[in-house]
């Protein structure tokens, strides 16, 4: 999807994102209450969740770690002191009247990620990252309420969060989604988020607004929140430009507001005007002392980071000599990126293995909605079958008959080619015999071969392998018949 | 179960201000707000009083969330004092101080925030102390102003005070604000012996305007006791002492009104009948459940937070907050501890304040100072004027309690205030 020309020629559009993502520890950020999804509402709550009179935050220390690493992970300068701050507002699933945040001294300041846009690789500027709370959640849903007001559910009370602020680098609903894709390819590789959209886990707000090409100063924005699918961030962004430009061709001035994207209609509607906007009244959270962060303790953090996507793929195009697209392919996913690794090097042929990754197993995992690490599929198998087919011992399509069952079953293929009889023929005398019939049955094509039509040996081929079940193996099929057409 | 005592306070009877919750209890803070919420969790001072053996046998009525001078801002009716019943025991934790005062228990506890443990206990004759602020875990204390709130006991004497501060003083982990330091034996340094240690007299303490000049005269002569028996006096400048009152009243409101937001009415406490709307629930739950001296901070606090206004009200006074701060510890260079009264007067008549919130917030002119710089206070009885006791105020350096009580002791083996009783009682 992408603006109308006109827009993108006489406006330039400037995005910024802020994503919040929850933290993959056992416990909330402040209380011991267990981190779960799906439970019965408000059974994963303790009396801090609550706001009971009388408790205290106590930070969650696993929750600092993970900041620390993202922030590295987007090439941050973590603070080795931030301060929590209140946010504070009324809303019923907010039991404190206020949110712990952080405001004025987050831990992390001035990133970059790198997306692979239109225009080849940019660097998209990182403003922040804070950690926060999650507020709980509200249900209006008849279904669940009965129509009798409004239930609140606080399970997800406390939640811990990075809310993740870009610069307004991003310029088309496009290099939003894949400033989106490469940060949660990122999050996921350094294991602080699971990042699951469905589940609430990446969410995303985007500040939209438009200027004439070439004007220095930023145009009136728009924030548009509830952006919880890919679809949806680019779809909404794509709406807003488009409302935008509308406003301005008309000689119109944009107003400041936060919107809403409503995915039943594609549309945003407004939530707030700037006129209305809620004053926080932040203030540092009197109950918890400044968190410093020793050091040592962030160098330590920063070399036990796993070696990111960006690395990962320059190195999988140097070392196993894969081409750009494949090894950003196989390096989106840490597991599948390990499982290519592990194949490869029991296999010793690391194209091979990335060409049946991509071909074969990817497409039955898209279709199975799952990845690698949840498969039986063991990399030493991928392995022993590819090797099979380049040995000639199986052809492809048997191999490939082969991976829906491995993937769900496991086992060894040699085992499985031996007990389903898919053993490649290339005993001599049954091809020889196949290949003479077929050879008797179309002598046009025989003719065509010997004046010098070479493409033609492939629809040979092809009848030899369809009359030995495709079982033949090619090359030596390939070897009969070119024998004896020059006979 | 060997016949043997728990601790010094075993099956000691105790009074806890109504702001620290129990478990199975109410806990109302004195106000409607909470009617009907009992605690499932036990505040940390709770737990080790229980478990050193002291037997609580009442909540004490105090000033609603613990703000006021007075306890007569008490959705139950104001507390009186055992000396005039006329007349206030001070406040927030007049109930704690009357309680000891009126002989009904031994011990209880209070909290301070702005000086809500010395006031009374200068209003009611008797020893109440307000630790260094992160000494005793505030887990289980329902928050006025978080940085400044501080749990401490009331007792007849220094030497009981010490028991008391010991048993429940020390690093609580579900307190991030609590300091990791170990507890002192506090009874081991109250040897009575006081030669050589140096007292401060802040000059600016002593050149109040509207403090009663009788007051003055039983903290001078108390003073003058402590140098007969060996102590060095000296005077001290605290400059900044008289934005002291300015600054408490922008930092604890803001911070109040901020800790008091979660009661809406939607979890447990008050929840006004049929509400329209969210905000018509907001509105009224929280109309009908505050008192009006509790309204108001929380306006002055939403005020003080505000856009446009937090850096000329809250960021300044946190700024004095730091130069106060600084006052304290310049002058702990020069002396062992600070000597001052308690409240600039003696405890005024029920009903007398009611209407003059200003003239209210000035009985914590003396005290509030402690609680911005987090240090240690005690006040012990040091004379009466007109028929009521009059309290000497003892400030020590941070986690100086020893030094604080130590003096307070000396204080006590010569003098015999703490041992009269109000005449009613007696």
């Amino acid at each position: 999807m992408s603006a109308s020309p006109p827009v993108h020629a006489k406006y330039e559009v400037v995005i910024g994102l802020e994503v919040h993502v929850h933290l993959a520890t056992d416990s909330k950020l402040f209380s011991p209450a267990p981190v779960r999804y799906g439970d019965a509402p408000n059974h994963d709550v303790h009396p801090i969740c609550l706001a009971l009179p009388g408790v205290l935050p106590v930070l969650n220390a696993r929750a600092v770690e993970f900041a620390v690493r993202a922030g590295m992970a987007t090439h941050c300068t973590v603070h080795p002191r931030s301060v929590f701050a209140r946010k504070n507002y009324f809303y019923p699933d907010l039991p404190k009247g206020y949110q712990i945040s952080q405001y004025e001294e987050p831990i992390c300041t001035a990133g970059w990620l790198e997306i692979e846009a239109d225009g080849g690789a940019r660097r998209i500027g990182i403003t922040r990252i804070h950690m926060e709370e999650d507020a709980g959640k509200s249900i209006h849903d008849d279904a669940v309420t009965h129509g009798e007001g409004t239930h609140v559910d606080l399970n997800r009370a406390g939640v811990p969060l990075l809310e993740i602020v870009s610069e307004p680098d991003l310029r088309s609903p496009a290099e939003a989604a894949a400033y989106l894709r490469t940060l949660r390819c990122v999050l996921r590789y350094i294991e602080v988020s699971e990042a699951d959209m469905e589940k609430g886990q990446f969410r995303c707000d985007a500040n939209v607004s438009l200027r004439l090409h070439g004007e220095a100063a930023l145009g009136t924005r728009n924030e548009i929140k509830n952006l919880n699918s890919f679809r949806f961030v680019e779809q909404a962004i794509e709406t807003e430009i488009v409302r935008q430009a509308r406003i301005l061709d008309e000689g119109g001035t944009v107003q400041q507001a936060t919107r809403l994207f409503e995915p039943a209609t594609g549309r945003t509607k407004v939530m707030r005007t700037k006129e209305n906007a809620d004053d926080y009244r932040y203030f540092p959270d009197p109950d918890l002392v400044p968190l410093v962060i020793d050091p040592a303790e962030i160098e330590r953090i920063r070399i036990a980071l796993p070696e990111l996507p960006d690395r990962k793929r320059v190195r999988f195009e140097a070392e196993y000599g894969l081409p750009a697209y494949d090894a950003r392919l196989l390096t989106a996913d840490r597991a599948l990126a390990d499982f290519f690794e592990d194949a490869a090097r029991a296999n010793g042929t690391p194209k091979s293995v990335a060409n049946w990754i991509l071909r074969d197993v990817m497409q039955h995992l898209k279709e199975r909605d799952t990845d690698v690490s949840s498969t039986r599929l063991a990399p030493e198998a991928l392995a022993a079958l590819v090797r099979l087919v380049d040995e000639g011992k199986v052809t492809a399509k048997s191999a490939r008959e082969l991976v829906p069952e491995l993937i769900e079953k496991g086992g060894d293929p040699a085992a499985l080619v031996r007990e389903r009889g898919l053993e490649a023929v290339s005993d001599g005398g049954a091809l020889e015999a196949a290949a003479a019939e077929v050879l008797a049955a179309n002598p046009g094509a025989a003719g065509r071969f010997r004046a010098g039509e070479d493409k033609i040996l492939n629809f040979l081929m092809g009848q030899v392998m369809k009359k030995t079940g495709g079982k033949a193996s090619p090359a030596a099929v390939r070897d009969i018949l070119a024998r004896r057409l020059r006979e | 179960m060997r016949g043997e005592a728990l601790s010094p306070l075993d099956g000691i009877p105790i009074a806890i201000k109504d702001n620290l919750v129990q478990v199975g209890e109410a806990t109302t803070c004195a106000s409607r707000i909470l009617e009907g919420f009992v605690s499932p969790y036990d505040a940390t001072v709770v737990e080790r009083l229980q478990a050193a053996g002291a037997v609580i046998v009442g909540r004490t009525n105090l000033d609603e969330f613990a703000m006021g001078s007075s306890t007569e801002n008490s959705a139950f009716g104001a507390s009186r004092n055992p000396w005039d019943v006329a007349r206030t025991p001070g406040g927030s934790s007049g109930g704690s101080a009357a309680a000891v005062a009126a002989g009904i228990v031994p011990l209880a506890f209070g909290s301070d925030t702005g000086g809500s443990i010395r006031q009374p206990a200068a209003c009611t004759g008797i020893v109440g102390m307000k630790p260094t602020y992160g000494r005793v875990s505030r887990w289980g204390l329902v928050a006025f102003a978080s940085s400044l709130d501080q749990i401490g006991p009331f007792t007849r004497t220094a030497a009981d005070c010490a028991v008391a501060l010991r048993a429940i003083a020390g690093h609580d982990p579900r307190d991030s604000t609590s300091i990791p330091e170990a507890v002192p034996d506090y009874a081991a340094a109250l040897t009575g012996d006081v030669s050589g240690v140096v007292l401060g007299m802040p000059r600016e303490y002593f050149e109040t305007k509207g403090a009663d000049p009788a007051v003055l005269d039983c903290v001078h002569s108390a003073v003058s006791n402590l140098e007969k028996a060996g102590a060095k006096v000296r005077e001290v400048s605290l400059p900044h002492t008289k934005y002291g009152i300015a600054a408490y009243y922008l930092i604890a409101p803001a911070e109040a009104s901020s800790n008091l937001a979660r009661y809406d009415g939607v979890r447990y406490g008050h929840r006004a009948a049929s509400p329209r709307d969210l905000a018509d629930l907001y509105h009224r739950t929280r109309s009908e459940g505050f008192g009006p001296e509790v309204k108001r901070r929380i306006l002055l606090g939403t005020y003080v937070l505000s856009a446009g206004y937090y850096d000329a009200h809250y960021r300044k006074a946190q700024q004095v907050r730091t130069l106060l701060r600084r006052d304290f510890e310049e002058a702990f260079r020069g002396c062992d501890a600070i000597v001052t009264p308690t409240a600039p007067e003696v405890a005024f008549r029920i009903g007398e304040k009611a209407d003059d919130p200003l003239s209210m917030y000035l009985s914590d002119v003396y005290t509030v100072t402690a609680n911005l710089a987090g240090i240690p206070g005690i006040s012990v009885p040091c004379g009466f004027v007109r028929g009521l006791p009059v309290g000497l105020q003892i400030l020590g350096p941070l986690l100086g309690e020893a030094t604080v009580l130590r003096v307070a002791d000396a204080w006590q083996r010569r003098s015999d205030f703490h041992l009269q009783r109000p005449p009613e009682i007696a």
